[in-house]
Order: C-alpha cells, then structure tokens, then sequence
C-alpha cells in the first residue's frame, strides 16, 4: 500500500496526540484558581490542529495518510506508527472536540484538586487520540490499556457514591480483556514472523500480508473480540458499565462513553476485520446474535431504569449494538453505518449526559425519573435542547441516526436477513425509552424538589456546541461518510469474501484500477455541494452502489 | 618440615586475574572495612561514616561491574564465570543494596544492630550474590549460596528489641536452612551422576550421554535436578516453598525487605538461569514441564494469596511471589530471549519494587505500621511519595508507559517464540488477577474512603467539599533520602517503559552470554 504520499499538513500526529498531555502539564503551573479556564482554552488547540487535518485530508487515497513511522523498540520490532485514514478521520475530530466540551464545562464549576483533575483529563485525552491513531498493534493495545488509568482516577477520586469499588470493577473488567489482547497481539506478530520467516513487525500494514493459520486466528480473534467487547460494552459483558457511568463525574462520562467506548468498536474496523478476515467471517453469526442480545437487552433495561443517568448509559449499550451489527455485517454499507453511528452517538450521548445534569441540578440533585417531571415549564430552550438530543437519539428520519442506522440494517439485510428483521424491530424500541426520558423529566406532574430554571451559561457552554453539531451532521451526514468510503472497503474486503483467501486479491494491488469504486461517485457529488442537503439520496445511492457492484 | 615442603609443591594455587574478580573483591575490602570502621569509639561517628563507607563500596562494585562489560571470561581455574549476565545481575544487586544503605539511614535496625554490623553483613551477602551468580561449579555455586543467605539470617532480626524481627530471623534461618540442605543434597546427587562439579563439564557429559550412554532419564540425576530445584524455589519463593516470604517480609526491617524482595530474588533467579540454561540444558525437556508447573503455580498463588492482606509489606511479599512466577517462566522456555526477558524483568522488578519500598519505609517511620489503608490521604501529604507508589503499583500491574508492561511484553513474546504459548496466557490471567491488589493500594492513595474528605466531582460554586486533613504525626515530612529513592527508582520505571532501547541491549547481551543456546 505504498502509493505516492497523497497529502502533507502542517503537523505531524505525534504533535496532534502528545499537545492535550503537553497543555495539561503546562496549564499545571497555574494556580488552582486558573487551571480549569486555562485546560478549556488551551484544548481548543487540539481541536485546531485535528481540523487542519481534517482539512488536509485526501477521500479519494484509502490508505494511510500523513504517515509518522518510526521504529520504538527495535529489538520487538515495534513502531511508533501513526497514520489517517478514512476510519479515525471523524472519530479524532470527535475526540477533540468532546474533550473541550467536557473541559468546558468543568471548567464552569469548582474542582477539588484541579491540577491532578485536569492532568488526568490531559493524558486520558492524548491516550484516547494515541489508540485512535496507532498503526502497530502494540502501540495500540498500549494505549488501549493507557486509556484506562485516567479513568480509574476520575471515577475514583472525583466519582459519586459507592466510586471506589466502580472504579476497581471497571479497571479490572476492562483489564481482564486487554490483557488477553496483548497476549494475542503477541502471539499474532510471534506467529506471524514464525510461519513467514521474517522479522518480527507489528504495523497493521505488515501483518495485513502475514496471514495466520485459521486455528490461530481464531483464538486471537476471540480474544481481541472479548478485549471490545467489554470496552464497548456490549451485553454479556457490562457488568462493570452501570456503577462504572453511576460514579463518574459527567464531563468523565461524556467522553467515556462519546469516545473511548468508540475505541473499541473502531479496533474491529481497522485492526480485527483486516487482520483475522477468516476468524471474523467464521464467527460473524456468533458477533450478529451478540449484537442483537445486546440491542434488545439494552432497550429493555433503558425503558425500565427509574434513573435518568442510566437510561442513557443503556441506550449506549443498544446503540453499540447496533454499531457491532453494522461492523459484523461484513458489508461496505453496514461498517460506513456504524462508523456514522459511532459519530452520532458519540455526539449524542455526550450531550444527552450534559443534559441529564442540567436535570439533575433542577431536582434538587437527584438522577431519579420520579423527582424530575415538569422542568420544561420554565425553561423552553432547555426544553427545545433536549428534545433535539431526544430526537437523535431515537433516530429520527432527518437525523443522521436514522441514517446510521439505516445503513446498518441495510448491511446487514445484505448478509443476514432474519438477524436484520428483528434489529429493525429495535430500532421502534429507542424511541420508547427516549421519549419515556424525554417526557418523565420535561412534561408530567412538577417533582417534589424540581425547581424550573433555564439553562444557564454553565450547562450551554456544554450542550449547545453539542446540539448545533448534531444539527450540522442532520443536515450534512456526508461529513462522516464520504471520506470513509475507501478505508471502509479496505477493511470489510478481506473478511466479506466466503472462503476468505483474501490477501493476495487485497485491493492494495487494485486501487489503481477501481478509482471509480473509492471515489463513490454519487456520495461524492454529495460531498461536493454541501449546500445541498440532499440527505434522502444517500439511501439510494447504496443500493446504486449494490447494482453497481453485482 | 619436609612434609610441608613437599605439599606446597604439590598443590598449586590456581591463577587468580585480579581483574576479572574485582567486583567480588572491592565488595569483600569494603566489607571489612567497613566492619573493622564499626569498631570506632564515637557512635556518631560510626553514624555518620559507616554508610558513606558502604556507599562508596557498591559504589565501587558498581564501577568494576561496570568497567568488565562486556565481557566474559572464566576464571579461578572454572570456579567463577565473569560474563554479562553475571555483571548485569551483580548491578542489580549491588544497586538494591545502596538504596538499603538509604532507606535504612535513620531507621531503627542499624542503631540496635550496630552500624559496622548492620553494614557489614550487608555487603557481605551482596558478596555473597555475587559469587552465587558467577557460579561455574557446584561447589562454588553452594558457597556463595550460604554467603548470600547467613548474613541475611542475622540482618532479619537486627531490629531484635521487636518480636517480629526476630521471629522473621529465626523463621528465615529454619527454612532456609532445609532449602540449603535440600540444595547440597541435590548437588550432591548431580555429582555422584555425573562426577562432574564444573556446568561445563556436566553439560558435556550430559551431551555426550554420560560414560555409558545412559544418563538421560538417570534416576540418580533425576532426584538430583529435582531437590535442586526445591532448593532454589526456596530462595526465590517460588510456590509451594513460598509460604515463608510473606511472614518474614513483614517481620524484617523494611531496608532489610527491599534489599532480599529484589537482589535475593535477582540472584536466586539468575542461578536459576545459569544452572538450567548451562549445566543440565540438555535435559531441557524433563525438568522444562517440572519448572513451568511451578512458574503456573507460583503465579496463580502469588496473586490470589496477595488479594486478601492488609499489610503493605506483606502485600508485596506475596507479589514478589507472583512475580517471581512471571521470571521463572523466561527460565522454561530455555532460549536466549527467555534468558534476555528474564534478565529484563529482573531490571524492572528492581525498579518497581524499590519504588515501593520507598513508600513502605516512610508510612512505617511515619506512622509505625505498614497497614495500606494507612497510606490514605499520601496524596495530599507528600505528592512525590504518592506518585512512586502508584507509578511502582501501576508498573507492578503492567500498565502501558511503565517498564512492567515491556516486561511482560518481552516475557510473553519469549514464551510464545518458545512454544509455551499456554503459560503466556497463564502470565496474562496472573496479571489480571494482580489488579484486584495493586488498584487497592492506588486506591488507598488517593480516593480517601467514603465520607472523610471525598473528593468531589466539578459542582457549582458556592458548594465545595472540605479538605481532609490527616492527624498532625502523619504529616510529618518524610525524609528526603527516602523520598529521592522513591522517586528515582519510580522515574526509572517510566524513563525505561518508554525509551527500553537501552535496557534490552543490556539483557541481550546476557542472553547472548549463555553460548549453549540458541
């Protein structure tokens, strides 16, 4: 995949990854009273320099862009690889951004310990861009498992309740998983260098070409899945999600659960389905019903739960099990779905946890849906916010959810028609538990306690950018599709073909020959004239795509 | 007379290259020196000088060790082998040694013991270690074996005016005793096997299938590997032989623990490399399977027995067994990179462990007990202290940017290159089950329990928590040459779990140094 370099920017990613923890421990200095203005300014920076990338950014070249390759530890054979490409593109954006809202709003408010608070934000937000722009796999579990740590001292020393044992339960969780991942990420350049006699190497672009045996594959595939899974989280797997999100300072759970959950499902995209093709494809059934569990479990427990925090945090787990459909559907069109879906509810959830604390400090600090009701009396933009947040959520056609989802099902229509049947019937279940929130909290009989303000400069700091995001993507899904297209059908190539055998007809060699089917003629005329949102074609033009591909 | 005459000519010295032996030698000088220096009549000057003086000694190994890299070279007529392996792991000893000198510099042991004594002994079991390590023979390899261990009896208990510190004496000088004993019988069955006691020898005559062709699977030989290997499991408690660790650990003065968790451990594991690696590597796959169930066993026991304790040192007594798991499994595989990322680990054991003895020996001067719940606020009192021990927890755990995590990486990869994938996943579950301790103690550190002091997440102005305050005793500064030990070991284990470029070309190196393998 060494093509002509497509593209140069300004920056390199290492100065994209390392600026939050750099800006953290410089803004350190400041006395506390300082520190959280400073954190929220200075990581608009981040931000500036994920859109020049953004900017810099060539859809029509599916490889890596803006290449960083440099060897770490010579003697494993481990690089410090980064690059672009079409599927983190979006979700670095997100990352940054999300990190400013969430500084933002803590910057609002007065933090106990404000350096070791903001430090920790820092390094979790270079962490979560270092996962999201690894290309070697040890550089990725590395910062996998980083990613962890500032989270364990959030939940731990800033959460709520019982924050101590959530704090352990979720590091252990998460760890048990991760720890697997590095044994068979080991194993996976191990034994790769061993059958093909080469040096040991563990950049994705050269793995990609050392196929593994299926018996291998299969266990490595297994343990990267349950690595995901819980991370995600996914049904069998959450047990550590409800106390883990119940403790968790809201600007901690907004991108907890906006980003770093969203590791997890982009490390299928770009590590599992490009490298464990046959694996993935052997227990692509297994993946779709785990799924499916997890939509439905997730929607049951969102319509039940009388806590308003964590309807939300169960409507993340029916989200993500909709992401892992689209994933597992082993189609171009399922994997754009959730890699769009990911950047929904990535923007979603964030402000649907800003809004549930914007409730929650108008009934007299109670997350519980019987003390809220009637907060929309006095507070109409508030009421109009939510209902946008509320509106996406449930995926309403017009949103960019809807279009999300719609692709999922579409996926997954292609590959499993029964598993996609009943998923359609979930999609019905978000609008239940949304509006159930939705209405509990805004409308009803007034709380006991609930005192209707408007919002105030603290909580708009957060929700707004967020809603007027959401509105953007309603209006302008392209955004997250069109530069993934190509990437896109890199990753789902391998593991789509039956029998698999794969690599050596990897679109690598073909790239040249099929610029017509990586430009995606009718999603880039879209992308062209974002004038025009011409959002209802998108549907057809994947099934323009499907005519045009058989 | 003539008599005499007549056995001078016959029994000639070997050739000793004073060179080569210097490390050995500047450690056995400053020994006596600093011995004789405890016989000085004014206790502050024996204060005072006495630890400067063993500074400067490991100090000096340090440099010799240092000065003969990279190097290998047989000396003593076959005795001692001096080679990078040997020099690496006498640094590792020599260096946990020193920062015992610091952490004991005020504490109570070395007062009640005598500081000549304390001292003293101290470097003579780092003597003691070192020839252990250096061992080519049998012989050699028993005498450095109870160099190392008699000091440390008697170091145990030098704090004698506190029941714990003797007990942990006399428990330590028992055990160990058998373990010795089980040792010299071992070796003993060894040499009536092969009638060798030099490694090369014997591994020649095991290559060569013995005088009549019949040694491999020799019961006689056998028994032997096996109660050496018993013998050894004792001093680097390896599990089940373990169960004295964690009582004596808690018991000893705490520079005393830090010194035998990391330089006895580092010792007894390369003794463990040189004689399986060298000696008997052509019995690889007898006593390979024998060796990996107890690597299994000493990582499964070693971590669950830490989950429950309450005592910090008891705690990282029962981790070091674990640990000691995780290094005995670079041994199984009996390849150069299980050799090399078993001398990795041992690096990076030394930098996390010390570390977090730091911390221990400052929480026991400070408040008398090592409980963890007594580290509780640390945060708050001294920021340095409390990032070593959550930088040393976190690489204990193998949490990525800290040495540990390469550690194991290194490990991992050595075990799946040699075919043992299973124990990697066995070292992978260890690890695992290692949070649930190793958070605990973070957790101590810096989430004050539930009501006292919590620290709140952002709220609104107008409505902040107050701030803990700990009893005034607690807040006591904690002495700065504590302090430094904590920090430097705890910015090692960062420094080299991002940049190990440097480490790994030091553990290839004694990987390399082992020429039987491949």
């Amino acid at each position: 995949m060494h093509l002509a370099h497509p593209s140069s920017a300004p920056f390199t990613l290492s100065i994209l990854i390392w600026l939050p923890l750099a800006l953290a421990l410089i803004v350190n200095a400041l006395p506390a009273r300082a520190v959280g203005r400073a954190a929220a300014v200075a990581s608009l920076l981040p931000v500036a320099v994920a859109v020049t990338f953004v900017v810099d950014f060539n859809s029509h070249f599916p490889g890596l862009q803006f290449v960083t390759d440099q060897v770490w530890i010579g003697a494993l054979g481990i690089h410090y690889k980064l690059g672009i490409n079409g599927l983190n593109l979006a979700l670095v954006l997100l990352t940054t951004v999300l990190f400013t809202v969430s500084l933002a709003w803590s910057a609002m408010r007065e933090v106990d310990r404000p350096h070791t608070y903001y430090f920790w934000f820092g390094l979790a937000e270079s962490a979560v861009l270092g996962a999201f722009l690894a290309q070697d796999l040890m550089l990725f579990v590395a910062f996998f498992d980083l990613m962890l740590i500032p989270f364990y001292f959030l939940v731990g020393s800033w959460g709520t309740g019982e924050r101590v044992r959530a704090t352990i339960k979720m590091v252990i969780y998460t760890m048990v998983g991760s720890f697997l991942m590095l044994a068979a990420a080991v194993a996976t350049g191990v034994i790769a260098s061993g059958d093909h006699g080469t040096a040991l190497n563990f950049t994705f672009s050269a793995l990609q070409h050392l196929p593994l045996s299926r018996t291998d594959e299969n266990w490595i595939f297994l343990a990267f899945a349950l690595a995901f899974l819980v991370k995600m989280p996914i049904t069998p797997f959450h047990g550590w999600l409800a106390d883990a999100y119940k403790s968790m300072p809201i600007p901690a759970v907004a991108v907890f659960s906006g980003v770093v959950a969203k590791v997890a499902s982009y490390g299928f995209l770009q590590i599992v389905l490009p490298l464990f093709p046959h694996a993935a494809h052997h227990f692509q059934v297994l993946m779709l019903i785990i799924a499916l569990v997890s939509i439905m479990w997730g929607t049951a427990m969102a319509f039940t739960t009388g806590d308003a925090r964590l309807v939300i945090a169960y409507s993340s787990v029916a989200q993500m099990g909709f992401i892992l459909l689209g994933i597992f559907s082993l189609t171009p069109q399922g994997g754009q779905g959730a890699l769009l879906q990911m950047l929904n509810h990535g923007v979603v959830t964030a402000a649907s946890f800003f809004v549930v604390a914007a409730l929650a400090a108008r009934a007299g600090g109670s997350e519980r849906l019987e003390d809220m009701g009637g907060i929309a009396f006095r507070a109409p933009v508030l009421a109009t916010l939510f209902l946008i947040v509320t509106l996406a959520n449930l995926a309403m056609p017009g949103s960019s959810n809807f279009i999300g989802e719609f692709m999922i099902l579409l996926g997954t229509f292609d590959s499993h028609i029964a598993i996609a049947l009943i998923a359609s019937v979930a999609v019905v279940g978000a609008s239940f538990y949304a509006l159930r929130l939705f209405i509990r909290a805004m409308h009803n009989r007034v709380g006991g306690r609930v005192v209707s303000l408007e919002i105030s400069r603290a909580e708009a700091v957060a929700i707004v950018p967020l809603c007027l995001i959401i509105l953007a993507l309603a209006f302008f899904p392209q955004f997250g599709l069109s530069k993934s297209e190509g990437s896109m059908r890199l990753s789902t190539y391998a593991a789509a073909q039956p029998g698999g055998n794969a690599s050596p007809s990897l679109p690598s060699a073909q790239s040249a020959e099929l610029t017509g089917w990586w430009a995606y003629p009718p999603l880039r005329q879209l992308a062209y004239s974002p004038q025009k949102p011409r959002r209802v074609y998108t549907y057809r033009t994947t099934s323009t795509h499907r005519t045009l591909h058989s | 007379m003539s008599s005499l005459i007549l056995a001078t000519a016959h029994v000639k010295g070997p050739h000793i290259d004073w060179a080569e032996l210097s490390p050995i030698v500047v450690l056995a000088v400053g020994a006596i020196v600093v011995l004789l220096a405890g016989l000085a009549g004014q206790a502050q000057l024996r204060r005072r000088v006495i630890p400067v003086l063993s500074l400067v000694t490991l100090a000096g190994a340090v440099g010799t060790e240092i000065w003969r890299f990279p190097h290998a070279q047989t000396i003593v007529a076959g005795a001692l082998r001096m080679d990078d392996l040997g020099l690496i792991v006498d640094l590792v000893c020599a260096v946990s040694a020193a920062a015992a000198v610091l952490l004991s510099l005020r504490a109570e042991a070395p007062r009640e013991a005598g500081h000549g004594e304390f001292h003293g002994l101290l470097l003579f079991s780092v003597m003691g270690m070192a020839v252990l390590i250096s061992a080519q023979d049998l012989i050699t390899l028993f005498i450095g074996l109870e160099l190392l261990s008699i000091p440390l009896y008697v170091l145990c208990a030098s704090e004698y005016r506190r029941e714990g510190s003797l007990e942990s004496g006399l428990k330590y000088l028992i055990i160990g005793s058998v373990g010795s004993a089980t040792l010299v019988y071992g070796l003993a069955m060894i040499y009536g096997a092969t009638g060798q006691t030099g490694f090369d020898q014997i591994a020649r005559v095991l290559a060569g299938g013995g005088a009549n062709g019949t040694l491999l699977g020799d019961p006689l030989l056998l028994s032997g590997i096996a109660l050496v290997v018993v013998g050894f499991a004792f001093k680097a408690s390896v599990a089940p032989f373990h169960q004295w660790t964690p009582d004596v650990y808690e018991g000893a003065p705490t520079p005393i623990t830090a010194f035998m968790a990391t330089a006895t451990k580092a010792a007894a594991l390369a003794v463990f490399l040189r004689f399986f690696d060298v000696a008997v590597i052509s019995e690889q796959t007898t006593w390979a399977p024998a060796l990996a169930t107890l690597a299994t066993a000493t990582m499964l026991i070693g971590n669950v027995g830490a989950l429950g304790q309450t005592s910090l040192k008891r705690l990282l007594g029962y981790s070091g067994v674990a640990q000691a798991g995780y290094m005995l499994s670079g041994v199984v595989v009996g390849t150069r990179l299980g050799v090399s990322s078993t001398v990795f680990y041992i690096v990076a054991y030394l930098l996390m462990n010390l570390a977090a003895f730091a911390v221990v020996q400052h929480q026991e001067a400070a408040s008398g007990d090592d409980r963890i719940g007594g580290l509780s606020g640390l945060g708050r009192r001294s920021p340095a202290l409390a990032w070593s021990i959550t930088i040393a927890m976190l690489a204990l755990a193998g949490v990525p940017g800290t040495v540990g995590f390469i550690g194991k990486f290194r490990l991992i990869d050595a075990l799946v290159n040699g075919g043992y994938g299973w124990l990697a996943i066995v070292l992978v579950v260890g690890a695992m089950i290692s949070l649930g301790y190793y958070l605990r103690v973070v957790a101590a550190v810096w989430m004050s329990p539930e009501g006292v002091g919590a620290a709140t997440g952002p709220t609104l102005p107008g409505n902040v928590a107050p701030v803990a305050g700990g009893s005034p005793e607690l807040d006591r500064l904690p002495y700065p040459e504590v302090v430094a030990v904590g920090v430097v070991f705890a910015a090692a284990t960062i420094f080299f779990g991002v940049i190990p470029g440097p480490l790994f070309h030091f553990a290839s190196h004694a990987g390399a140094a082992l020429t039987g393998l491949f």
